[in-house]
């Protein structure tokens, strides 16, 4: 969908830069001219807000890794020495804790939008698998990042979540091993754990760059699901229609995030974590962060540990399948009458999920999240079958017409005046 | 190693499949909910309570429980109990006995605290504070207030995110402290070492009641009375507070810092809105509403 490029190089230097990296040529490309859909909604800026959010991450982690010791004995207090000695060590502190709190809360909305209007359809299949690829590997950091200030939750939550990978056949103990870097979590684990948790988001990064190529490369969905037909019609370009509306967004999810930070700071974790690691002494409640509770939930929901540890990865794993599940040729649920109500259910099972996954293994929780994971894998199921018998609502022809009504040829002339390259 | 990994997946799944619900069903009452300085936006330490709670802490905890994250010089730095420099020398000259070195002849050698100095424990190891404490170990108190808490369940813990509640370490804390009660008639007799204890969970705690009324003597107002009763009831509200500042120092400079940061980004995020709905009424769908 990029077209031609509109970058006029326009001083000498650019002129002579241009003929040998032409890199202002790509960022003009892709981040002013660029053409969006005229009719995304709020929704479409957490793109926008996950970018920020890795920025935030690195750049208080970078900084946090100056000052963290990663060794078992001293790991605890130097993450109370940031908090109390480092120049605003607390502000960091809780920057990058509620910052990997927030990312996830950002992740989830714009993982519910892409489900909700369709946009893992062709010709997103790679945009969406690249997706997934990022949750996975958010998942895995933020998992390390959680063992670091090797508090009870963090040593008793890594000792959990390891030991489920020897529930695998044949390979399962040796990975186990692996990851603890010897026969249980410890000093090496801490170690290990603390390397990758630096070079995990650099790698998500990597998979964010493929993630945006696709996407400029395809174009964006938007709101009715209808591609794009005259760009000239049905879209704005970038800058300064989408910049101006994600930094709105952005800046609306910061005051958010800065509530937690300044406010609530240890709203999101868990109060034995500030309790020191104690291989010797088990808290009565292990629970990993809240973000992991609906997996955390199907894992417990399935009585035998392969069992477990095969549906709460297959969770995750059947999202990238996803563009093959779905059969229905209407992207946008807003479009679906039946999809659209097994899509809300499906937002109520997960989060209803996530609250099991906080509760003990106890009666009727374990029934509970036994329901609730058969729906969870149910949605999939439905939308496979939904799609060969549901009658869409009608379509409108195309993105103008939606925003206008109809009344698309006044909307042409309008534009055709609009000069194509802002800022 | 087969062996080993199987009692830790074991001890991992009795841990959240066996001893959650026993918690669940063995917890006490809730914490009644405290009135604190520090809660809310704008929220506090009330210096003089500090000061009372440090007292407190230092006179009655201090003989079992480890402060050491607070240095000495902590008590003097802003948004703390408010000591001068002076007054944290001479408490850390006090202490006569610190432990230093080694010296040019090689030797340790002991030399009294200063301010840079840690709040010296009572007991050099754990192993040492359980020998002396009937083989319990009294926890370090320094971060306590935040490593407590209970369960608010749902909703209550989705309003909190609006009401700032998240007092649950000081409210469980204060409870705890002045929850030593007969045990009811139907609870099985207590072992030597046992105490019971209403907010415990399980209501057993090895920890003798700590406080009792007219125990610490409280600085004398201009009437030559406490401005503040001397009861178990105010005890354990200051040194709460004391050790709620000693868990977040930099509590009051967070909540200063964040309604700045708000003020901004609501007035960023306004001037945002009206820059956005300017530059999209160039659009002709958008134009017709200006």
């Amino acid at each position: 969908m990029s077209g031609h490029s509109t970058y006029q190089p326009k001083t000498g230097i650019e002129r002579w830069l241009d003929a040998r990296l032409p890199i202002v040529r790509l960022m003009h490309d892709s981040a002013v001219s660029y053409p969006v859909p005229r009719n995304l909604n709020l929704l479409w800026t957490f793109g926008g807000i996950l970018v920020f959010m890795l920025v935030a991450q690195i750049i208080t982690g970078v900084i946090l890794a100056m000052h963290y010791t990663p060794n078992a004995t001293m790991a605890f207090n130097s993450v109370e020495h940031i908090m109390r000695d480092v120049n605003f060590g607390w502000l960091l502190r809780y920057l990058h804790s509620n910052g990997a709190s927030m990312f996830f809360v950002a992740v989830y909305i714009h993982i519910f939008r892409g489900l909700y209007y369709g946009s893992y359809k062709a010709p997103r299949e790679v945009l969406w698998i690249l997706g997934v690829i990022i949750f996975l590997l958010m998942m895995a950091t933020a998992f390390m990042g959680y063992v670091l200030p090797w508090g009870q939750m963090s040593f008793w939550g890594a000792t959990v979540i390891t030991n489920l990978f020897s529930a695998l056949p044949v390979i399962g103990e040796t990975i186990v091993t692996f990851l603890w870097g010897g026969y249980s979590v410890d000093n090496p684990t801490l170690n290990r754990f603390f390397s990758l948790h630096f070079l995990l988001p650099f790698m998500i990064a990597g998979v964010v760059v493929l993630h945006i190529w696709a996407l400029h490369h395809v174009g964006q969905n938007n709101p009715t699901g209808v591609e794009v037909k005259d760009v000239k019609k049905d879209t704005v370009p970038f800058t300064p229609y989408a910049t101006i509306k994600d930094l709105f967004g952005m800046v609306c999810f910061m005051l958010v995030f800065a509530w937690f930070v300044f406010y609530q700071p240890n709203f999101m974790g868990h109060a034995d974590n500030y309790i020191p690691a104690n291989p010797a002494s088990t808290p009565a409640h292990i629970v990993p962060e809240w973000y992991f509770l609906p997996f955390y939930a199907i894992l417990r929901a399935i009585p035998d540990k392969l069992g477990g540890v095969i549906a709460m990865g297959g969770a995750i794993v059947i999202l990238a399948f996803l563009p093959w599940i779905d059969t229905s040729k209407v992207k946008s649920m807003t479009y679906r009458p039946i999809a659209r109500q097994f899509f809300w259910m499906f937002v109520l099972v997960c989060i209803g999920l996530g609250y099991l996954g906080a509760m003990p293994a106890d009666e009727p929780y374990v029934t509970l999240s036994r329901i609730l994971t058969v729906m969870y894998f149910g949605y999939f199921v439905a939308l496979a079958l939904i799609g060969i018998f549901e009658r869409p609502a009608q379509l409108p022809t195309s993105i103008a017409d939606s925003v206008l009504g109809g009344s698309g040829a006044r909307l042409a002339h309008a534009t055709a005046s609009e000069p194509q390259a802002k800022g | 190693m087969s062996l080993r990994l199987s009692l830790v997946g074991l001890a991992a799944g009795l841990a959240f499949a066996a001893a959650s619900p026993v918690l669940a069903a063995e917890a006490g009452p809730k914490p009644p909910a405290q009135s604190w300085s520090f809660s809310g936006p704008f929220g506090k330490f009330d210096q003089a309570q500090l000061q009372r709670g440090f007292k407190v802490a230092k006179e009655v905890c201090a003989s079992c429980h480890a402060m050491s994250l607070i240095r000495f010089r902590n008590l003097s730095q802003p948004g703390g109990p408010g000591f001068t420099p002076s007054q944290v020398a001479a408490l850390a000259a006090t202490y006569t006995n610190i432990k230093d070195g080694p010296n040019e002849s090689g030797e340790m050698f002991e030399r009294p605290g200063r301010p840079a100095d840690a709040f010296p424990a009572p007991f050099p190891n754990e192993q040492a504070a359980r020998a002396a404490n009937g083989g319990a170990y009294p926890p370090p108190i320094d971060m306590l207030a935040k490593a407590r808490t209970y369960t608010r369940g749902f909703p209550t813990f989705i309003f909190d995110i609006f009401t700032q509640y998240q007092e649950n370490g000081p409210d469980y804390i204060v409870a705890l402290l002045t929850g030593y009660k007969d045990p009811p008639k139907d609870f099985p007799p207590l072992l030597p070492g046992q105490n019971y204890n209403t907010y415990m969970p399980g209501h057993l705690i090895a920890m003798p009641k700590p406080l009792n009324d007219g125990q610490v003597e409280y600085p004398k107002g201009p009437d030559g009375k406490s401005p503040v009763p001397e009861t178990v009831e105010q005890y354990a509200k200051d040194v709460t507070a004391f050790m709620m500042w000693m868990a977040e120092p930099h509590l009051e400079a967070r909540k200063r810092l964040g309604f700045q940061v708000m003020l901004f980004l609501a007035l960023f995020a306004g001037l945002l809105y009206f820059t956005k709905k300017k530059i999209w009424s160039r659009l002709p769908e958008h134009a017709s509403t200006h």
